[in-house]
């Protein structure tokens, strides 16, 4: 691949910046843990289903927890104490709390040396079940294989999880690889995940872990028929990051949206609670060996993708390091930025092309996710094919991995059928017609594409030596990202986060850490193998 | 076919008669029109007949699958091109739209200053569940969208924008404490129908609440209209291609009018 001059001095120096601001993060929110937390911390223990009012049982204990203030012990304390005084499961106990037969706190007490041992044997029965479903998808791609270059991500968005199903499968039939199904609007505001298939929802379907079970057995099947293995997508975000984490693990699925800084700035999530749900989920997400997908291409869609293109390259080095600290590898770095600039722009081409390239050669392991033009498609559906191609461009010359096919009718309705069949024909075409053309080229040195690139390293060098400086809440405060302010007690959720007590307890920890690192180096291995294969070829 | 296409043509009136509106293709009153569409059976000689029948019934003349192909093993996919048969008279159209004279940033300051002698206050949000800020950005931002800033860059415009998902309790509430003159309400997510609802929504409650005639309620979105706006109950709809520009002018025009008649 033809590569950019780059000022590596200033890639590093960045790197560090966004280290230590990843690592000030986290020693302040090491002190809390959230309902959220607590309530993927229910259903990894085995705790499921939902009340006579149609709570999820998770939200039921931990409610309970919380009204009587005792949440900072972890909930893994409480029912540890009730399952090894009472001698019955999780589930069990978490329907009795729903009856109102049950005060988790008033049980008898236990030794609790047996409630640490307890609580590793369930967290290894967790991961056991994370693990397996792990192997399946590892064996499936290698029986399969995987396709070098990018992966063609399409969504589906009926509000019906069958409806989505028909579509997803006609998508996978027509050559994507990644179904995406959207999430019905408002659902990141939601304290609890909904429950059971469902077939109403606005813009999108509900998140629920049983859709997640139908559309992956629906794109099993539909891999077996066309000899791919189809990825399935979701919406690790919101108010119950890591509860739709553990969800996703539990049903396989290989990709998720999961941002940092996204909910806080888009949804006006409380930014301590979001930095702490990111965290737990990320790990889940590392241990069973999903791609996240973070959201700098939303920075795009409300300030300028020519002035601000800045602000993405920061946010990537900031999900890196944060990502990195919560165990997870490079190679399941989905990182984000978009080719969102006006159209009218005169060589807005060249800056594309070259902030793609940059991010790809800055970030070399990372499966990057690149997004098409939204904001300046009309619902002039000529043009918006032509803008699509030339994202469909840079996306094929600059190596990008997970590329979201842009729809000629962005602007006027959730996706036909016809236009991701569209859409799959355009970006086939051009990755068949320019397979090559990236590695074929060379940037001219000081050209316009390598002055650009220059441009956007410095201003987001600047930006993280600033940010470093006054600590990333205050950046948030002052609205230095995407132009949103948000205050530290501000926004919805904050109620949400609880004080950790001195015995805390969350068993998962250190098996979800160390689940992603064995994960990694598998995945390492099989590469280099794969890799010696071909150099034999 | 060819043969019957040419003799039509030659035996068209080629001249332009406005209460006999039809499309144009490359000869006036030729008709022609391009639609696309899928059908839910396998793309095959009988599911091609089946789309050229549904274009018949359409109105369009002598329709021609030009492209069809299959997109899964249940649906097809076609490209027709015909000449509609079906006409409208349009001198006898009637439409209901924002009628003002757009005028620039700069004349719109001038404007205020003079008829107002003051800032006018705009309080924007995308309301209900909708997720969508980048039409009420391209609208309020100071950046604007296309070349058209928005209205926080206007020197005598105060604006406010609350982003998305905000409820309309919230908007309303929000909207006296800021003491707006003007609610903009951006709508992006349409499907079944969910902003008519959220927007009947807001009208009532600012009915119920004798707030409805305090404020100039302005909405916009790809798919409103002026005409849907004034079914709603509200007092102006922007919709795809219009600009910051043209919700300034017609706010400060509007407003004007009002006090005029007061």
């Amino acid at each position: 691949m033809a590569t950019l001059r780059l000022n590596w001095k200033k890639v590093k120096q960045a790197r560090e910046a966004a280290r230590q601001i990843a690592e000030d993060s986290n020693t302040y929110t090491q002190q809390f843990t959230t309902t959220t937390v607590e309530r993927s911390i229910c259903r990894l223990l085995g705790i499921d289903g939902v009340d006579d009012m149609g709570v999820p049982l998770p939200n039921v204990v931990v409610e309970h927890l919380v009204a009587h203030q005792l949440l900072g012990h972890g909930v893994t304390y409480w029912l540890g104490q009730a399952v090894i005084s009472l001698g019955k499961e999780p589930q069990e106990l978490a329907e009795a709390v729903a009856r109102g037969e049950l005060d988790l706190t008033h049980t008898h007490p236990v030794d609790p040396y047996e409630v640490d041992l307890w609580a590793s044997r369930k967290a290894e029965e967790a991961l056991a079940k994370i693990h397996t479903n792990r192997l399946i998808r590892e064996e499936k791609l290698r029986e399969y294989g995987d396709h070098s270059g990018p992966l063609l991500y399409v969504i589906v968005a009926t509000g019906n999880i069958y409806e989505d199903i028909v579509q997803a499968k006609a998508a996978a039939r027509q050559g994507a690889d990644i179904i995406a199904v959207i999430r019905t609007t408002g659902q990141s505001l939601l304290d609890y995940v909904p429950y059971g298939a469902t077939t109403e929802g606005f813009g999108g379907t509900m998140a629920t872990q049983e859709n997640f079970r139908l559309m992956r057995e629906a794109l099993d099947e539909v891999g077996e028929e066309v000899g791919r293995y189809i990825r399935l997508c979701n919406y690790c975000s919101g108010l119950c990051m890591p509860e739709i984490a553990v969800m996703g693990a539990f049903e396989r699925l290989d990709v998720m949206l999961n941002d940092a800084l996204y909910g806080i700035l888009f949804r006006d999530i409380n930014m301590q609670r979001t930095l702490i749900d990111q965290s737990f989920s990320r790990m889940i997400n590392a241990a069973a060996g999903i791609i996240i997908n973070t959201g700098e291409d939303n920075y795009l869609t409300t300030s300028d993708a020519y002035e601000e293109a800045h602000t993405v390259l920061a946010s990537q080095f900031i999900n890196e390091q944060f990502a990195l600290q919560a165990g997870l590898p490079e190679e399941q770095m989905g990182l984000g930025h978009a080719f969102e600039m006006d159209p009218e722009l005169k060589n807005a081409f060249l800056y594309e092309y070259a902030q793609a390239q940059m991010a790809r050669q800055i970030f070399p392991n990372a499966p990057l996710k690149y997004m098409p033009p939204t904001k300046f498609k009309t619902g002039n559906i000529f043009k918006g094919y032509v803008q699509d191609a030339l994202f469909n461009m840079v996306t094929v010359i600059s190596h990008q991995r997970i590329h979201l096919l842009g729809m000629l009718t962005e602007a006027i309705h959730t996706p036909f059928l016809s236009d991701r069949a569209l859409a799959i024909d355009n970006a086939k075409y051009i990755s068949t017609s320019m397979a090559d053309f990236g590695s074929d080229i060379e940037f001219r040195q000081g050209g316009i594409m390598e002055q650009r690139a220059d441009v956007v390293l410095d201003l987001a060098l600047d930006l993280l030596e600033n940010i470093r400086k006054d600590g990333l809440f205050r950046t948030l405060e002052e609205g230095r990202f995407a132009g949103v302010r948000r205050p530290f007690e501000g926004g919805k959720g904050l109620s949400g986060v609880v004080t950790k007590e001195d015995h805390y307890l969350n068993p998962f920890v250190p098996l979800l850490l160390e689940e992603a690192r064995v994960g990694s180096q598998r995945y390492h291995q099989g590469k280099q193998q794969s890799d010696q294969g071909e150099q034999y070829e | 076919m060819s043969k019957g296409t040419a003799s039509k043509k030659a035996d068209l009136d080629t001249s332009l008669d406005l209460t006999y509106l039809k499309p144009y293709g490359d000869t006036m009153n030729d008709g022609k029109v391009q639609l696309s569409f899928t059908l839910p059976v396998p793309d095959s000689e009988v599911a091609v007949e089946a789309a050229r029948l549904l274009s018949l019934k359409m109105g369009l003349v002598e329709p021609t699958v030009t492209y069809h192909a299959p997109l899964d093993k249940s649906f097809s996919f076609f490209v027709v091109y015909g000449s509609l048969s079906h006409v409208v008279d349009y001198t006898q159209i009637h439409v209901d739209s924002v009628d003002v004279n757009v005028m620039t940033m700069e004349e719109t300051d001038l404007f205020i200053q003079q008829n107002f002698g003051r800032k006018i206050k705009v309080i924007g949000a995308s309301t209900g569940t909708d997720a969508h800020t980048v039409g009420i950005d391209a609208i309020l931002n100071m950046k604007g969208y296309a070349g058209h800033y928005g209205l926080e860059r206007y020197k005598m415009i105060d604006a406010l924008n609350l982003g998305s998902q905000v409820t309309n309790e919230d908007f309303i509430r929000k909207a006296v404490e800021f003491d707006a003159d003007v609610l903009l309400v951006s709508q992006t997510v349409t499907q079944k129908n969910v902003h008519i609802q959220n927007l009947t929504e807001l009208v009532e409650l600012l009915e119920a609440e004798r707030l409805r005639t305090r404020f100039l309620l302005i909405i916009g979105g790809p798919r409103i209209s002026h005409e849907l706006a004034k079914e709603l109950g509200c007092d102006a709809g922007f919709g795809p291609g219009k600009y910051a520009d043209d919700v300034a002018s017609f706010i400060c025009q509007e407003l004007a009018a009002r006090k005029q008649q007061n």
